[in-house]
């Protein structure tokens, strides 16, 4: 009896516990806490603001940090602190919304292009890898060329950038999925081409999509705040970090702050998703194991 | 591999063919009338209006005014600039040199130092320095560069003064903080992509056999990991390149540095149509062709490409 239970005990567990190596993962713990931390910040905005984003104060110009305004005023005596949290919103806003659009437009045409093939493929995958050849911010800025500036512009433009992606992942997904038995199943009791794209094949994707849209929102809050950044996003009354950070770029030798904080702010958002997904990848990821 | 040499040069054609059907359909998707958009904020009699329009082609049908497009484009001939009235083409030419430079000298630093770390942070995997350096690595890619740009400058210029942030033309100091800027997130990035690419490649069976004929631990990594880590590297170094031109949109304005990523700023500012497309086009077809020259390179190291 004994003998048999040690052998037992020492059978290495087949299954290991993915719940618990999340909750001990390093990067996972720290990227969630950081997103949690933001979303916090962004969604009570309303709460967390001591003042009114655009109320001018020119006796009050370029105050450093102090009790009164915890991250220092701006060029025309704006609280930057109020400013930062509402101008999380809308970064996150645009990030979020940018990735829905390229998700949901390259998913579509990923599955059209995996599913019929032939001439359709083809085309689909011609005008993304014509999207590719404007390497990475270079789309998004050739597109606000043409709509003009503005946060939806800054949404629809960094969206479209992301299609490619969604649409290669999306399209390689279809072809191992398409030749399935199921599929044919399908087909056997009459099932619609739409019926079979939309109810069988698509859940089965959508869990590597979502995936990999929540690793873009990163990179999307990155494209957007540059966009603003170069004066072509978010207008001068809303706040919006890559515009405050032009703002207070000409004046960094005497007021450092104006730039500073919601610099940070895009870093500690893009980082935590970045830890996120490391720590994701580290665990779920079999070469790291 | 002519076959396949055949058939990529057939795709990157293809590719450049979409880029000028793009930056083409760029005015003509604007709204409002493209000859208004050409002229700008001149304000001009609606005859003279008409008679740009047809010296400039714009009653022709859509297909053949593209083709004239393309014609004039392939002999060099982008337009002239709105807002000073100069050949397009001459300015990229002048700019384009000072953008190349910074992007070369960027993935210079970015490979040599993103390399080393690479193999470092795999020679000494899963210890602690490795995870510092993970988490560093991670830390520095989020780090938007123009905001890397701004610290960088309020470093070295505000407060040790050691490196003007715009420096006058010809000035070499004036290079290190965008190549510096530009290279931080790169070097880390590419560390990444080498640490991973070595360890997957440890945990293959014929570094094994390698150690069993005796073989030293370096001698293994230099003579059978790093000849597989090549293509991963390569690839990831060329999507640098192409993703440093981009970038270099943005540092070249902050450091107000000549180059085509400011005049493509420039350009999209002032709304300056075939300035913008001057300089989107050939930034696209620098791209289409690195990774041309890429995908041709596997061909040549691995039969597996140019065979499957």
């Amino acid at each position: 009896m004994n003998e048999i239970k040690r052998i037992y005990r020492d059978k290495p567990n087949p299954r290991p516990n993915r719940a618990r190596q999340l909750i001990t993962n390093f990067n996972f713990v720290v990227g969630l806490t950081l997103l949690s931390v933001t979303i916090f910040i962004a969604v009570l905005a309303p709460l967390l603001a001591t003042d009114d984003v655009n109320k001018a104060d020119p006796r009050a110009s370029f105050m450093p940090p102090s009790a009164n305004h915890w991250m220092g005023t701006d060029k025309l005596g704006r609280d930057i602190w109020s400013r930062f949290v509402f101008g999380g919103r809308v970064s996150l806003v645009i990030g979020l919304s940018a990735m829905v659009i390229g998700m949901c437009a390259g998913t579509v045409m990923g599955i059209f292009a995996g599913f019929y093939g032939g001439w359709i493929d083809s085309a689909i995958s011609w005008i993304t890898e014509v999207l590719m050849a404007f390497p990475g911010i270079l789309l998004a800025l050739t597109i606000m060329a043409i709509l003009g500036p503005g946060v939806n512009n800054v949404i629809l433009a960094v969206g479209i950038g992301t299609i490619p992606q969604f649409m290669r992942m999306a399209r390689s997904a279809v072809l191992k999925t398409r030749e399935m038995d199921f599929i044919d199943a399908a087909r056997t009791i009459g099932c619609s081409d739409a019926r079979i794209l939309f109810r069988h094949i698509l859940p089965n994707i959508i869990q590597s999509v979502i995936v990999l849209a929540t690793l873009g929102i990163g990179s999307a809050i990155l494209e957007g705040s540059s966009l603003s950044y170069l004066g072509l996003g978010a207008q001068p009354l809303t706040p919006e970090w890559g515009s405050m950070i032009n703002a207070g770029r000409t004046f960094l030798q005497n007021a450092w702050w104006v730039s500073v904080f919601p610099g940070l702010g895009v870093f500690l958002a893009i980082l935590s998703i970045n830890m996120l997904g490391e720590g994701l990848s580290q665990v779920f990821d079999p070469v790291n194991q | 591999m002519w076959n396949y040499l055949g058939r990529r040069l057939l795709t990157s054609l293809s590719i450049l063919i979409g880029v000028s059907v793009l930056t083409f359909l760029m005015i003509h998707v604007m709204p409002g009338d493209p000859v208004k958009v050409i002229v700008g904020r001149l304000t001009t009699s609606p005859e003279r209006i008409e008679a740009l329009r047809e010296e400039l082609g714009f009653n022709d049908p859509i297909p053949l005014q593209y083709l004239n497009y393309l014609g004039r484009f392939v002999r060099g001939d982008m337009g002239t600039s709105i807002r000073n009235n100069r050949p397009v083409f001459d300015q990229i030419m002048e700019q384009l040199p000072n953008t190349l430079q910074l992007a070369l000298i960027t993935v210079t630093i970015s490979t040599i130092f993103g390399i080393l770390i690479g193999i470092f942070s795999a020679a000494t995997k899963y210890s602690l320095v490795d995870r510092v350096l993970s988490f560093i690595s991670l830390s520095v890619i989020s780090i938007p560069p123009f905001f890397i740009a701004l610290l960088l400058i309020l470093l070295f210029s505000v407060h040790l003064k050691w490196i003007p942030a715009v420096a006058k033309t010809g000035d070499p100091r004036g290079l290190i903080l965008p190549a510096v800027s530009l290279a931080l997130g790169e070097i880390f990035w590419l560390a990444r992509i080498v640490r991973n690419a070595v360890i997957e490649e440890t945990n293959k069976l014929y570094p094994n056999l390698a150690k069993s004929k005796g073989l030293s631990r370096p001698g293994i990594l230099m003579k059978h990991i790093l000849p597989n880590v090549l293509i991963p590297t390569v690839t990831a170094i060329s999507i640098q390149l192409v993703y440093i031109l981009a970038g270099s949109v943005v540092i070249e304005s902050i450091f107000a540095r000549q180059g085509i990523g400011g005049l493509a700023v420039l350009g999209i500012k002032n709304q300056d149509f075939p300035l913008i497309q001057g300089t989107v086009t050939v930034l696209a077809a620098i791209y289409v062709v690195v990774n041309t020259i890429t995908d041709i390179f596997y061909a040549v190291v691995d039969p597996r490409v140019r065979l499957g």
